[in-house]
């Protein structure tokens, strides 16, 4: 069968695009917060007010005079990442992990010249990646160390671990590792794979890629089932505290574990993708119907994060569709 | 709650008001709800001649009563140097003609253009009663015929109605009795009969009245009135052949004139003739609504699109038909899940393709996207600012379809010249998109996004080029709130979109595997 029939899907807690949009997107995310999150630079002000770990922000660019300046902002530093401030879904990211005088190299080894980054930089402040092609700004952040744990499951890129969070609890959480096709970008549109990730534990559920169960890496051929995400409980907290940084109430926090300083956060998103349903095999809807039959919401985003890695683990016994239906159908 | 059911209540409330709008449109003012509604329109010309005799000339001529059933366009009265009034009176409408002085052959027209609605017409109450019939003044012989007949006939008659048919029936029989042709005599003349009748009638105490009318039939002319009678009976007026006693109005039968009123006079002429001659057209009902709307000031037709210069009308037609692309990109995005690039750019690429027809506009799109595409990757090799580089795209894509107007110009292929229906900012900005999409995701996205537009576009295409759906929009604008309805209703679908059925279906299959 090509098709799922909706009903089974249904049991299963699946949520649609257009419940997402709906149900969540626009019942929690006040617009007016978006900004918050689609703009990087606000974001990364925001962590850091809040004590939140983030990557160093090394220089930005706003006005394309500025481009000429670029040399010099690049110059202390071997590697770097360059990305706009209010681009999505990866778009626009630019990984520089060598410099030699004029050449710069990406982590895949193709080497590019001044001229090209700079011509990468103007096309961002002219909006190319941003949403509504409105004029942007451009950052440039210190690039993140690979963690050793992560060393023989991903090719050429830092994988990232996305974590939606609903009204500040986490509910689901996936793994997204770079691979060759997905040209080392976390994006699983490309090729990147998903790794669903158990909540309870930390450690990998499934894996997809391209919408397809996988057992290992294509490229580095190692098996999912060793794997854990190391400071998980870090990593819940994190994310839940992206609650009260925001006031989202449906967001997906992007973060990632850096080798010298551990886990931090480097995107958050007020429409996060419905793909790690795919990854965990499993549906939203059972977690947001449980998280919106609570009466009070924990202040303390341990506290959350400590709910949800009880309640939504693997071998912890979640209500299922049926009993819990969620708060989108209602008006 | 509220939210919810005040959009419910929104879209009732739109809904009703332009599905109301659409059936009042339909039986008020006779709207064809289907588009190849075709009417018969009957031009009748009265043509009336006599000899002047050098006195004042007075024309008077019974005219054909407006009924609802029956729509008069256009009514002309010409002649020459004639003055002309209508004059209505209680037993009708009559044109009066007249001159102070006038000699020889003369001549009036009078012509009518008219055409029957559809509208049920309810059997009506009349409120033209009759007069109590007056005994007729037979001689003593054919009164005792006249008596011994109706006789026979009350004996086989059970009500006034078929009373009445069993006596026209028995006078036209092939073998008439003594008493029959008694009653009529060799030289009895239509009207002779119908006055007979008619008389007949008073006996028995029935009342009933000489219709004239003429029957509709395309292409005759030098025809005259046929005779009818209509009957009162029981509160109407019922109106049988006299040759036939079949009662009811035949198809395709104009009544002209009811009573005893003389159907022409003319004062200070003699030799005055009367003959008709009738031709058929047929128009689409649309138009004659419209311009009988037109006539009648009625609301809705008056302050319509229709009021319009037919230029910008054409312009509306199009203008139109976008709520129904606007219903199928809703419905592709929200239902089917298809991806689009740009929300609506699939409707203008429809609005492009009705231009140039449907496989001509595929292919020029295709080629002119494709080219755009190649040198696009070029220019991003040229390292230009954004807004530089889309100017120059647009630059490119004239000069792509100016090249192939040339081409197919010089190779003789019309079609290909339309490419110039193509929105070319719209294609710059496609090729742009495209090309980034290409660079960030790859080019199966590029064949997702631009397929999937493609694909809106032809249906959109197909729906906006249908004859029906043209129709509709057009004539029926009160649709695009029905349209804004739907649009509402779908705009709370919180289900699964079909692409996801299949984007979730390894879930299914991994869950149903899981429990076993």
């Amino acid at each position: 069968m090509l098709l799922a029939s909706a009903k089974k899907l249904r049991s299963l807690g699946i949520i649609g695009m257009n419940q997402r949009n709906f149900g969540l997107i626009s019942r929690y995310n006040p617009r007016h917060l978006y900004p918050l999150v689609d703009d990087k630079l606000k974001t990364k002000l925001l962590a850091q007010k809040a004590g939140i770990t983030v990557p160093k922000l090394l220089g930005t660019v706003q006005y394309q005079h500025d481009v000429k300046l670029l040399k010099e902002i690049l110059h202390p530093h071997d590697q770097f990442v360059i990305k706009p401030v209010k681009g999505s879904g990866g778009k626009g990211i630019l990984v520089i992990t060598e410099h030699d005088h004029s050449l710069y190299f990406k982590p895949s080894g193709d080497s590019i010249q001044l001229a090209e980054i700079e011509r990468h930089v103007s096309n961002i402040l002219s909006g190319l990646h941003s949403l509504g092609g409105k004029p942007d700004t451009v950052m440039i952040e210190s690039l993140i160390q690979l963690d050793p744990v992560f060393s023989d499951y991903s090719y050429e890129g830092i994988p990232d671990i996305r974590i939606i969070v609903f009204r500040g609890y986490p509910i689901m959480a996936m793994l997204r590792l770079t691979t060759h096709v997905s040209d080392g970008k976390a994006n699983l549109h490309q090729g990147a794979v998903g790794v669903g990730i158990d909540m309870g534990s930390g450690k990998a559920l499934h894996a997809v890629q391209y919408g397809k169960s996988i057992s290992h890496h294509p490229d580095t051929r190692k098996t999912f089932s060793e794997l854990a995400v190391p400071h998980w409980d870090k990593l819940l907290q994190l994310a839940a505290a992206c609650y009260e940084m925001t006031g989202l109430g449906y967001l997906g926090a992007d973060l990632v574990l850096d080798r010298d300083q551990g886990p931090m956060i480097i995107e958050l998103n007020a429409r996060p993708g419905l793909a790690i349903q795919v990854a965990n095999f499993s549906g939203l809807a059972p977690r947001v119907a449980a998280i919106e039959a609570l009466k009070t919401i924990d202040l303390d985003p341990k506290l959350r994060a400590a709910f949800s890695k009880t309640h939504f683990a693997a071998d912890a016994d979640t209500p299922s569709a049926r009993q819990l239906r969620t708060r989108s159908n209602d008006p | 709650m509220h939210a919810k059911l005040r959009l419910y209540i929104l879209v009732i409330l739109i809904m009703g008001f332009g599905i109301g709008l659409i059936l009042y449109k339909h039986f008020a003012l006779g709207f064809p709800l289907l588009p190849d509604d075709k009417k018969a329109v009957w031009t009748i010309e009265a043509r009336i001649d006599f000899t002047a005799r050098g006195d004042p000339v007075i024309v008077s001529f019974a005219l054909p009563p407006k009924t609802p059933d029956i729509v008069f366009m256009k009514e002309d009265f010409a002649s020459p140097d004639y003055g002309f009034s209508e004059v209505t009176s209680p037993t009708g409408r009559r044109a009066e003609w007249s001159k102070r002085t006038a000699n020889g052959l003369q001549t009036a027209y009078y012509r009518l253009s008219l055409y029957e609605t559809e509208q049920i017409v309810p059997t009506q109450l009349t409120d033209d009663l009759p007069a109590e019939p007056e005994k007729p003044e037979f001689d003593e012989v054919i009164k005792t015929a006249a008596i011994t007949l109706l006789e026979q006939v009350h004996g086989r008659s059970a009500n006034t109605e078929i009373f009445t048919r069993e006596l026209i029936t028995t006078l036209n029989s092939k073998a008439p009795s003594q008493n029959q042709s008694l009653l009529l005599n060799e030289k009895s003349s239509e009207d002779y009969k119908t006055h007979l009748i008619i008389n007949l009638l008073a006996m028995e105490g029935i009342s009933a009245r000489i219709v004239r009318g003429l029957y509709l039939e395309d292409g005759r002319r030098r025809q005259s009135l046929i005779n009818f009678v209509e009957v009162y009976i029981g509160g109407q007026w019922l109106l049988f052949n006299q040759n036939t006693g079949i009662h009811g109005k035949p198809e395709n039968f104009l009544i002209w004139q009811r009573g005893d009123q003389s159907l022409l006079d003319v004062v200070g002429g003699k030799n005055s003739q009367i003959s008709f001659a009738i031709i058929k057209n047929v128009h689409s009902t649309r138009n004659l609504v419209v311009s009988d709307g037109m006539n009648k000031q009625a609301g809705l037709v008056d302050f319509s699109i229709y009021s319009l210069p037919i230029e910008q009308q054409n312009a509306f037609k199009m203008i139109l038909l976008l709520p129904i692309g606007a219903l199928i990109v809703v419905i592709m995005r929200l239902l089917i899940g298809i991806r689009t690039s740009g929300t609506f750019m699939p409707i203008l690429i429809a609005l492009a393709l009705i231009q140039t027809t449907l496989l001509t506009g595929i292919i020029i799109f295709l080629t002119v996207v494709g080219i755009g595409l190649l040198i696009r990757s070029y220019l991003s090799r040229l390292n230009l600012l954004f807004v530089a580089r889309i100017s120059a795209v647009i630059i490119v894509v004239i000069a792509i379809i100016a090249s192939i107007s040339i081409i197919s110009n010089k190779l003789g292929l019309d079609q290909a010249m339309t490419v110039t229906f193509f929105p070319m900012i719209i294609l710059s900005w496609t090729i742009e998109r495209m090309s980034v999409l290409w660079e960030e995701d790859g080019p199966r996205e590029v064949f997702i996004q631009g397929g999937g537009s493609l694909l809106t576009a032809v249906i959109a295409y197909l729906f906006m080029t249908n004859q029906t759906v043209e129709y509709l929009t057009f004539n029926f604008p009160e649709l695009m709130l029905v349209n804004l309805a739907l649009i509402l209703v779908l705009g709370q679908y919180t289900g699964y979109r079909l692409s996801e059925l299949y984007r979730f279906h390894s879930l299914e299959r991994r869950n149903a595997s899981g429990k076993r």
